[in-house]
C-alpha cells in the first residue's frame, strides 16, 4: 500500500514539473537549439576533413550535451523556490527525496531526452557510422539522466545564490567527468571493433549509484540552502 | 573520561584560538628546518639519476606537493563532515582554512610537474592519469572555495560547502579510476620513476621535504583559522577581552 | 663543488629553479596572504569595538 503511495506521488511530482514545462516550451527549446549550435560550431572551428570529424563526433557531442543540461538546470529548484512550492513540499509528509526524484525525472525527460532524441541527426552531420551511432545514443541515454541527477545536488546547493548559474557550473562539471569518460569511451571501443559491453556497464552502475544516492544528498542539501 | 574532556575543552574556538596561536611558532620553525635538511639532502648527498639526469630533482617537490594536496582534500572533508554531523563550529572552520592550501599544494604539484614532463616528453602537458586527476582535484577545490564564498550566511556556507566536499571525495576515486582507465585505453604517457630503484638518499630527502610541507600546511592553516575564528565570534566577550583587540 | 655547475643543473636548471623558485614564492605569498588577513581581520574588529564604545 505504502509503496504504490509513494509511486503515485511520484507520477504526480512528474506530471506536474511536465505540465509546468509545457507552459514554457521556449526553455526548453532553448536548450536543444544551443546544444544543435555547439556542436556545428565544431565543425566550423576545426575545419571540414571528414576522418578528423568523425574521430572527434563522440567527445564533441558528449561536452555538448554536458553544457547544454548545465543550462537547465538552474531551473530545477528556482520557479518553485520563488513562490514557496518548494518549502511546502519541504514541509509535506511525503518523503522529500521522493520529490526530488520525480523533479529530477521530470528534468531530465524535458531537456535530457531532447538532447539524445537530436544527438543521431548532429552524428550523421560527423560523418558518424551508424553502429558508432548506436553506441552513442544508447550512452547518452544512460548518461544523461545522471548528469541530471548529479545537476540536482549542485542546484540544490546554489539555490538563491547570485551568480548561481555559473557557480553550478563550476561544481557540476567535475564531477561529471567520468560520465563523459565512459559516454565517449564506449564509441571508440565500438569504432575500433572493441566490446562496448565494459564502458556501458560502467555508465549503469554508476547511473544506478545515482538513483540510490543523490535525491537523499539533493534533499539534504535543500534542507540546508532552506534553513 | 579525562581525555574526553579536555577534547572538548579544546574544540571550543576560545581556547583553541590560544593554543594554535602558541603552536604556530614550533610548527613553523620545524617545517622550515625540515625544508632545508630534506633540499640538502636531495641536492648535494642524492646521486644524480642515470636516465633524467639532474631534471629528477624536481621529485622532491613534485611528490610531496601531490600527496598533501589529495591528502589535505580528504582531510578537508573529514572536518567538514564533522562539522556537518555534530554541528561543531570549529571542525567546520579548519575545512575552511584548509581548502587555500590544498588548493595551492594542487597548483605547485601541477606547475612542477609540467616542468618535469618538459624535458622527460619534450610537452609541457601530457595527459598522463596523475596529472589529470590532479587538475581535476585542483578544480573540485575552487568550487568548494568559489561556494564557500558566494554565501552569506556563514551557517549555510559551511554546510553546503561540507556537503560538496563529502560529494568530491567520494567521486575523487571514482574520477582517478576513469581517467586511469581513459588513459591506458588512449595509451597516454605515464610519469615512472625510470631508475633502476629509488636510491635511499632520494627516499630520505623525498619524505623529509614531505613532513616539512605537512608541517607548513599545519602552521599556515591554523594562522588562517585564527582569523577565521576571530571573525566569526566578534561579537563574543573573549574576543573583546583579547590583548591584540583590547586597546 | 662547483657552484656555477651545480646551479646549472646539467642543462635543467630552468626546470629544477622553475619548480623550487615557484613552489617558494607561493609559499611565500600564501603566509603574506595569511598574515594580511589577521591584519584585516584585527582592524575591523577594534574598528567594531571603537563604534560600540561611542554609543
Amino acid at each position: 500500500m505504502k509503496k504504490s503511495s509513494m509511486l503515485d506521488l511520484l507520477v504526480l511530482v512528474i506530471r506536474r514539473d511536465l505540465v509546468l514545462a509545457m507552459r514554457r516550451r521556449a526553455d526548453v527549446l532553448t536548450t536543444l537549439i544551443f546544444f544543435v549550435m555547439v556542436v556545428s560550431l565544431f565543425p566550423l572551428g576545426v575545419g571540414p576533413e571528414m576522418d578528423m570529424l568523425r574521430k572527434m563526433a563522440p567527445g564533441v557531442l558528449w561536452v555538448a550535451a554536458l553544457l547544454a543540461s548545465m543550462l537547465s538546470l538552474g531551473r530545477l529548484f528556482s520557479a518553485d523556490y520563488l513562490d514557496g512550492t518548494l518549502e511546502q513540499m519541504m514541509l509535506a509528509p511525503q518523503s522529500l527525496s521522493m520529490l526530488v526524484l520525480g523533479k529530477m525525472v521530470s528534468h531530465w525527460m524535458v531537456s535530457g531526452l531532447p538532447l539524445v532524441l537530436m544527438a543521431p541527426v548532429l552524428g550523421l552531420q560527423f560523418d558518424m557510422p551508424i553502429q558508432a551511432l548506436a553506441v552513442l545514443i544508447f550512452g547518452l541515454l544512460l548518461g544523461t539522466p545522471i548528469l541530471s541527477m548529479v545537476g540536482a545536488i549542485g542546484a540544490a546547493l546554489t539555490l538563491g545564490l547570485r551568480g548561481g548559474g555559473v557557480l553550478l557550473s563550476l561544481l557540476v562539471l567535475p564531477l561529471c567527468i567520468p560520465v563523459l569518460i565512459f559516454g565517449t569511451g564506449a564509441v571508440d571501443a565500438a569504432s575500433t571493433g572493441m566490446s562496448v559491453a565494459p564502458h556501458l556497464s560502467l555508465l549503469g552502475a554508476l547511473l544506478l549509484l545515482a538513483l540510490v544516492f543523490t535525491p537523499w544528498v539533493t534533499a539534504q542539501a535543500l534542507r540546508i540552502s532552506m534553513e | 573520561m579525562k581525555l574526553a574532556i579536555n577534547w572538548f575543552k579544546y574544540s571550543a574556538p576560545s581556547t583553541f584560538y590560544g593554543l594554535a596561536g602558541k603552536m604556530i611558532p614550533w610548527f613553523a620553525v620545524s617545517s622550515a628546518v625540515l625544508f632545508a635538511v630534506g633540499l640538502y639532502i636531495g641536492f648535494f648527498v642524492a646521486p644524480t639519476d642515470m636516465q633524467q639526469s639532474e631534471a629528477y630533482r624536481i621529485i622532491f617537490i613534485h611528490v610531496p606537493a601531490s600527496m598533501l594536496s589529495m591528502f589535505i582534500y580528504l582531510i578537508m572533508a573529514g572536518y567538514a563532515a564533522l562539522g556537518l554531523i555534530f554541528n561543531t563550529r570549529l571542525s567546520s572552520m579548519m575545512a575552511s582554512a584548509l581548502a587555500p592550501t590544498g588548493a595551492l599544494f594542487a597548483f605547485i604539484s601541477l606547475w612542477t610537474g609540467a616542468l618535469w614532463g618538459k624535458p622527460m616528453w619534450g610537452a609541457w602537458w601530457v595527459w598522463d592519469a596523475r596529472l589529470t586527476s590532479e587538475l581535476i582535484l585542483l578544480f573540485l577545490y575552487l568550487g568548494f572555495i568559489a561556494l564557500h564564498a558566494s554565501i552569506d550566511d556563514p551557517r549555510r556556507a559551511d554546510r553546503a560547502s561540507a556537503l560538496l566536499a563529502i560529494i568530491g571525495s567520494v567521486n575523487v576515486p571514482i574520477i582517478y579510476f576513469s581517467v586511469k582507465w581513459w588513459n591506458t585505453l588512449h595509451q597516454g604517457a605515464t610519469i615512472k620513476f625510470t631508475g633502476t630503484s629509488m636510491h635511499i638518499a632520494m627516499q630520505q630527502a623525498m619524505f623529509t621535504v614531505l613532513a616539512a610541507c605537512w608541517l607548513y600546511a599545519i602552521a599556515v592553516s591554523l594562522m588562517r583559522v585564527r582569523s577565521i575564528i576571530l571573525e566569526r565570534e566578534r561579537n563574543t566577550q573573549w574576543v573583546s577581552e583579547l590583548p591584540e583587540v583590547k586597546p | 663543488m662547483n657552484w656555477s655547475e651545480f646551479f646549472a643543473m646539467k642543462g635543467y636548471a630552468f626546470y629544477v629553479w622553475g619548480s623550487y623558485g615557484v613552489a617558494l614564492l607561493v609559499f611565500i605569498v600564501e603566509v603574506m596572504l595569511v598574515r594580511h588577513l589577521r591584519k584585516i581581520t584585527l582592524q575591523n574588529l577594534r574598528m567594531l569595538r571603537d563604534a560600540g564604545d561611542e554609543e
